[in-house]
């Protein structure tokens, strides 16, 4: 037996050599696997850099396994999906797989972005991997948007709409930007094919070879050490420092550190399976055809911040702000390793960087969670889907109960909210007549401002009068109406206005 | 590479004995200089049709976008109402499929007067919806809300809506169809004057100041 056990042990030798001999890039790239590092930073908080290279991988392979069904032509790219989700075996499992291997990836992204930045780790000598690691953030985005354009459904159709209409802003090459784009006149055959064409072969292309940089960059100098409070990093003595400390306490990356990063890419992975199993995958939702009008389109998770931001700018800004605060933003974030390469890393004595951290989080989150119900759109079909409050209609005079048709056949609904339900516009209305008095509340239905269109044209004066006396009975518990401060004063005695002109001492 | 090739008159160079300055002044070298520049030459000119196709659509004269195309009969659009129409757009190319479709809103303003919408919200291009009894078109995006004659009545629209210019001919409405319409990409719609925002006067805030 043991012969044998020789026998293949000395041919499997012989096989490693005769490969290796050829192919030599085992050795090296062992060594490379196994290149010391400073203990300190074999954490739980270094591992999403690697797990955001295995959800590439995780993407890539799905990625090509839904080529081999999709049909990227506008014609029947959402058929393909359906097909995909209902007709080929395990299609809707790698639809999902992808489609939540691409939200993971977003968010493991910025997480490691985070860790990083909080860490200071993009300080000397690390700044390109910084500045390539941006580079691969906007990349991802661009994966994620042009990820959206191939689902091809009625969110990506109108998404297209309005990345078009932006770009629409942008002076003196607005229109040929628009063109370029969209890849002719209108949204269609063309415009899919490019997309299709930047999600698979441009975007991909760009962001393998970037993580390929970006590891070599990261091998190169060393993965950070932890930073500890006091230990500054200057130019002069860091390379020094960083290659003692790794001297004293290095242990090699794989396997003494690595196995951490194994444990959470494969947890990452099974979180993937497990929401893509349960959860099922993205859409397609209707199909992209721009006749069908009723619709509220909506960008995918990682844009939906910025959809409403969109709803928020004064329209006399927006154009600018769409246009400059992105540019302004990814400079600074490219440039930050520039301008603060040297000094302090640990958080703890960097306040402005927890601080602002935090305030772009909390931001960002606001922003989504509003994206996620719209409080500034109509809703569109309220007035007919939700009915007057009964408790609304109680103890109202015949007038009055009309006022309650008029507001709801005039989609009145659709903005103002009742009881709770109803859009959320403008303003609720379930107290309203305690903060307008009738001559106000008549003045706003009929000429609008601050935000609502005029009724003038809408509504005729008997209409009027009833909308008007409806919403004078509601006055939420049983609050006090609204009083013209003016007119009290004129009713109790006291005149603003003298009675006669005291230049002439002629009545008027 | 660079430093593999030894180039004479390089000051690095000027302690090298002359045999090796010579040795370094080859033909080879020399050749070698001529080859990249040679495909400097080559790759210039492939670049120009390569860039040229890349651009091709951005390139169009805005002229020359679109065409006349019939949207209907005129008895179909009852005087003072608004009716969405749709078209198959004229510039639409192969395998666009139901992206060729393009809906408009047509409102009858009298017998031989029209006016004829973009669907598409002059904020982001959102599909806008007529509500007739409010008389208002009502953007779901960004909530952009438009008169019953297209100008602004709220929201973050800078201006009214887009509108197609439009001829009776016989007894058909034709519209003059071509690019998507955007702020930049109007070709095909009446001109029109951007409605001036009216900021929210105090009177009216404070009104609602509950």
């Amino acid at each position: 037996m043991g012969s044998l056990k020789e026998r293949v042990t000395v041919v499997g030798l012989k096989g490693y050599e005769w490969l290796e001999h050829r192919l030599g890039l085992i050795k090296p790239l062992t060594a490379a696997a196994e290149h010391p590092t400073p203990a300190n930073n074999a954490s739980w908080w270094y591992v999403f850099g690697s797990a955001a290279t295995v959800l590439l991988i995780l993407q890539v392979m799905t990625g090509i396994l839904l080529a081999l069904v999709y049909s990227p032509s506008a014609n029947e790219a959402w058929s393909s999906l359906n097909v995909l989700n209902h007709n080929i075996a395990l299609g809707w499992y790698l639809r999902a797989l992808h489609g939540w291997g691409s939200d993971f990836m977003i968010a493991i992204v910025l997480i490691h972005m985070v860790q990083v930045f909080l860490f200071g780790s993009y300080k000397f000598p690390r700044e390109l991997t910084w500045i390539v690691g941006v580079l691969l953030l906007l990349l991802t985005l661009g994966m994620a948007f042009t990820g959206q354009v191939m689902r091809f459904d009625q969110d990506s159709y109108w998404g297209l709409g309005i990345g078009a209409s932006i770009a629409s802003r942008v002076p003196v090459i607005g229109a040929p930007l628009v063109h370029l784009i969209l890849g002719g006149p209108i949204i269609g055959g063309a415009t899919l094919s490019r997309f299709f064409t930047l999600h698979v072969f441009v975007i991909p292309g760009l962001l393998l070879a970037g993580v390929g940089v970006h590891v070599w960059m990261v091998l190169h100098h060393g993965v950070s050490d932890w930073p500890m409070p006091g230990r500054l990093v200057r130019k002069s003595t860091y390379e020094r420092e960083y290659h003692e400390l790794t001297e004293k306490t290095g242990i090699p990356f794989v396997p003494d550190a690595a196995w951490k990063d194994a444990v959470f890419a494969a947890a990452i992975l099974f979180a993937v399976m497990a929401c893509a199993f349960f959860f099922g995958p993205f859409g397609p939702g209707g199909p992209p055809d721009p006749t069908i009008i009723q619709t509220a389109p909506k960008p995918d998770f990682a844009f939906l911040w910025i959809y409403a931001v969109l709803a928020f700018l004064p329209p006399s800004i927006e154009t600018p702000v769409m246009l400059v605060v992105p540019v302004l933003g990814i400079a600074g974030l490219l440039l930050l390793p520039v301008f603060a390469s040297q000094g302090e890393r640990h958080w703890s004595r960097r306040p402005v960087a927890v601080l602002m951290v935090s305030v772009i989080a909390v931001t960002l989150g606001i922003f989504t969670r509003l994206g996620t119900y719209t409080p500034w759109s109509p809703i569109m079909n309220a007035w007919t889907s939700d009915p007057i409050p009964p408790k609304y209609l109680h103890d109202r005079t015949p007038l009055e109960r009309e006022g309650a048709i008029v507001l709801q056949d005039k989609q009145c609904r659709n903005c103002h909210a009742l009881d709770g339900v109803g859009g959320l516009r403008g303003p609720t209305l379930d107290s309203v007549a305690t903060s307008l008095t009738e001559d106000q509340i008549v003045r706003q239905v009929l000429q609008g401002g601050g935000n609502m269109p005029a009724y003038g044209n809408a509504l005729n004066p008997s209409e009027t009068k009833a909308l008007v006396s409806f919403l004078m009975t509601l006055r939420g518990n049983d609050l006090e109406p609204a009083v013209d401060a003016s007119r009290t004063l004129s009713h109790s005695g006291f005149h603003a206005a003298p009675d006669s002109d005291p230049k002439t001492g002629q009545k008027p | 590479m660079s430093e593999l090739l030894k180039y004479p008159g390089e000051s690095s160079n000027n302690d090298l004995p002359p045999e090796a300055k010579a040795a370094a002044h080859t033909r080879r070298v020399f050749l070698f200089k001529v080859a990249v520049g040679l495909n400097m030459l080559v790759g210039a000119v492939l670049a120009v049709p390569l860039v040229g196709y890349l651009l091709g659509p951005a390139m169009k004269k805005k002229s020359g976008v679109g065409s006349w195309v019939t949207i209907g009969d005129v008895g179909g659009f009852p005087v003072g109402e608004t009716r969405l129409a749709e078209i198959v757009s004229p510039v639409a190319g192969l395998g666009d499929g139901q992206t060729a479709k393009v809906a408009c809103w047509v409102r009858r303003v009298s017998e031989q007067q029209f006016q004829v919408f973009a669907i598409n919200c002059a904020h982001l291009g959102c599909p806008v919806r007529w509500f007739s009894e409010s008389k208002l078109f009502m953007c779901p995006c960004h909530g952009g809300a438009y008169y019953e004659d297209g100008s602004r009545a709220s929201g973050p629209p800078e201006r009214g809506l887009f509108e197609y210019k439009y001829k009776v001919a016989g007894n058909s409405l034709v519209i003059h169809a071509g690019d998507m319409p955007t702020l930049a990409t109007q070709a095909s719609c009446t001109d029109k004057p951007l409605v001036q925002i009216e900021p929210a006067t105090d009177e009216t805030r404070s009104s609602w100041g509950a």
